[in-house]
């Protein structure tokens, strides 16, 4: 017997036909009801027996932008891909502590995994389209996941790449390969293919780094839009861009060679006053 | 300073010299030699070729008549070969590249033993077809005995180069599949083994053009009979063997065993040409445009 996480907390405003398209820019932090859809409770997690985060503790909350700051190699990336169990995947690395998804163990063995990744969707570093069609890159994992209308997959499609801003770009040729779009145009297709599976969670790992600065700041756009509506971590290095989008912000940093969190907080408060030096340094730009 | 910077200039265009030549001069003489043996083949060979050739049945120990039921034997051998070797050397590959952890020492045996049954010479493999597949399972000289030795002799290179495909798959796409909370099974079939589907026909090219030039397993196994075969279970002579036969132990033999040299290297082009063809549209295009 497998469980799964129940994680409709989407506001249920508007008719269904609006309740898929993104609602207007909204700007600056300001902040939703601060109610924790993820509890994560001292979290390590180890590759071979080497620590690379310990003790971690902190609440994200729904419908807000949390980014994750902290220099290379402090333990982000392992970070999210705890959150999604992605972590699995990887031969040698041990987790331990408690993550709660809405109130439910999302470490528990008999947990649906898969279930759990689609309602808890994943941003790379990297453009990773398939080596599909445009149209299969989204279609595919739809399929997978039992949305096998006809219709009901157009409408998605077409939906979800309105809600990146591609439809436009790429509504006459659905049918070419997706790795022909350009870096900021993959990203975004990337981003589409995770919303297409009605997420409520995104996972964002430096999103932008590899693209150029338009592209960057139509994704970050975007990203805002996503705000209310989803609940997103993201890890950037980019401390304006976490300053210009975040509500909440985790500053990591290693100590005795594992990561751990320093300090955790309103983005504001972690920016203007934050209450611990290192993470005053960091901001700053005089460390890290 | 500058003297001595000339001097070792005109040392390393010598040299450079002397690499480009017999860099060329080494391709050449391959090509050369390949050209030659083609156009040995093809000039002692085209005078007998014709269609009656093809599907007569030989006559006269083959020093005439055609090779009508030889080439249906071989390409029935080829047949149970591939049948047999492509899902177990499939399955395999992906066994060792997607569901065990990099570096177990299980997959390691694995590994080894393939590289070791890969360098198995043919005759002994022969052998062991004959002691196992004929004898111990009463199969008897057969097409089907022939066929199952030499799935065993491709399955080796075939698994190697299979797997050497599947992990040159970016690790982006394993990652971005499984954060979609697609299933393994599903990122197979619709990224990983399309992306490795070149890999996957040289494999499969590889394998056949062994099994196509096998003699010494095929003479234990599927025997020597020029008879046409009317089932699995019939013994059946193969092209190679019936080169072998003709140009060995038959005096005058040897115009047919040209004509049916050149036969083989025909199916071989025909074969290999297939495989690349339907990688290209069946797995490759649906990762293009379908
Ligand atoms: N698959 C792995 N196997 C072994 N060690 C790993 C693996 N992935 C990460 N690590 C180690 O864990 C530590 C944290 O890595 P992680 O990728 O989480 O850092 P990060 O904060 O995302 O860094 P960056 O900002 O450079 O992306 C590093 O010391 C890294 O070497
Ligand atoms: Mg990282």
């Amino acid at each position: 017997m497998t469980s799964t996480i129940d994680m409709h907390c989407r506001p249920a405003t508007g008719t269904p036909a609006d309740a898929y398209t993104l609602g207007p820019l909204q700007s600056g932090p300001s902040c939703c009801d601060p109610e924790p859809l993820i509890r994560v409770e001292n979290l390590s997690l180890s590759y071979d027996n080497k620590p690379a985060l310990a003790g971690v503790t902190l609440d994200i909350y729904r419908g807000c932008i949390t980014a994750l700051i902290g220099p290379s190699g402090c333990g982000k990336t392992s970070f999210l891909s705890s959150l999604n169990r992605l972590t699995d995947l990887i031969p040698g690395c041990e987790v331990e502590g408690r993550i709660l998804i809405n109130r439910q163990d999302a470490r528990a063995p008999d947990l649906d995994v898969q279930t759990l990744r689609r309602q808890v969707g994943m941003i790379f570093q990297k453009p990773n389209p398939f080596p599909l069609s445009i149209r299969r890159n989204l279609e595919m994992p739809l399929r997978e996941h039992g949305v096998r209308n006809r219709s009901e997959l157009c409408d998605r499609l077409e939906r979800t790449l309105t809600d990146v801003g591609l439809w436009d770009e790429v509504k006459d040729r659905l049918d070419t390969p997706a790795l022909a779009l350009s870096g900021g145009q993959q990203q975004r297709l990337c981003l589409a293919r995770a919303l297409a599976l009605e997420p409520s969670v995104l996972l964002m790992d430096e999103p932008c780094s590899a693209l150029d600065p338009l592209s960057s700041a139509v994704v970050e756009d975007l990203i805002q839009r996503l705000r209310g509506r989803y609940t997103v971590v993201i890890v950037t290095h980019n401390l304006a861009q976490a300053r210009r989008i975040a509500n909440y912000a985790g500053f990591f940093w290693v100590r005795e060679r594992a990561g751990t969190l320093i300090e955790f907080g309103r983005c504001q408060q972690i920016f203007e006053e934050p209450a611990h030096d290192l993470t005053a340094a960091y901001v700053s730009g005089a460390r890290g | 300073m500058a003297k001595y910077g000339l001097f070792s200039m005109t040392i390393t265009s010598n040299l450079d010299r002397f690499m480009t030549l017999a860099i060329w001069s080494a391709a050449l003489l391959v090509a050369a030699a390949f050209l030659w043996l083609l156009g040995d083949v093809l000039w002692h060979g085209a005078a007998h070729l014709s269609w009656s050739f093809l599907t007569e049945a030989p006559e006269n120990a083959g020093r005439s008549g055609g090779i009508g039921p030889i080439l249906v034997s071989t390409l029935m051998i080829l047949a149970v070969a591939v049948a047999a070797a492509v899902p177990l050397g499939l399955a395999t590959a992906v066994w060792l590249t997607e569901f065990i952890r990099p570096g177990s020492s299980f997959g390691r045996l694995v590994g080894l033993s393939l590289d070791v049954l890969a360098g198995v010479p043919s005759i002994v493999l022969g052998l062991f077809g004959n002691a196992f597949f004929c004898v111990y399972l009463g199969l008897g000289f057969s097409i089907l005995a022939g066929g199952l030795t030499l799935a065993c002799m491709v399955l080796p290179i075939f698994i190697r180069t299979a797997e050497a495909g599947l992990r040159a798959v970016p690790a982006d796409w394993r990652n971005g599949a499984a954060a979609l909370g697609l299933s393994r099974g599903a990122a197979l079939i619709h990224i990983l083994l399309p992306a490795a589907a070149p890999a996957l026909a040289a494999a499969l090219m590889l394998g056949i053009g062994r099994a196509m030039a096998e003699t010494a397993a095929l003479i234990y196994t599927s025997g020597y009979v020029d008879r046409m075969p009317s089932s699995l279970s019939d013994s059946g002579r193969a092209l190679a063997v019936h080169i072998y036969d003709l140009s060995m132990n038959v005096a005058g033999g040897d115009p047919n065993a040209y004509a049916s040299a050149l036969v083989l290297i025909t199916l071989l082009i025909i074969i290999n040409s297939t495989a690349l063809w339907l990688a290209e549209n069946l797995l490759q295009r649906r990762i293009v445009t379908a």
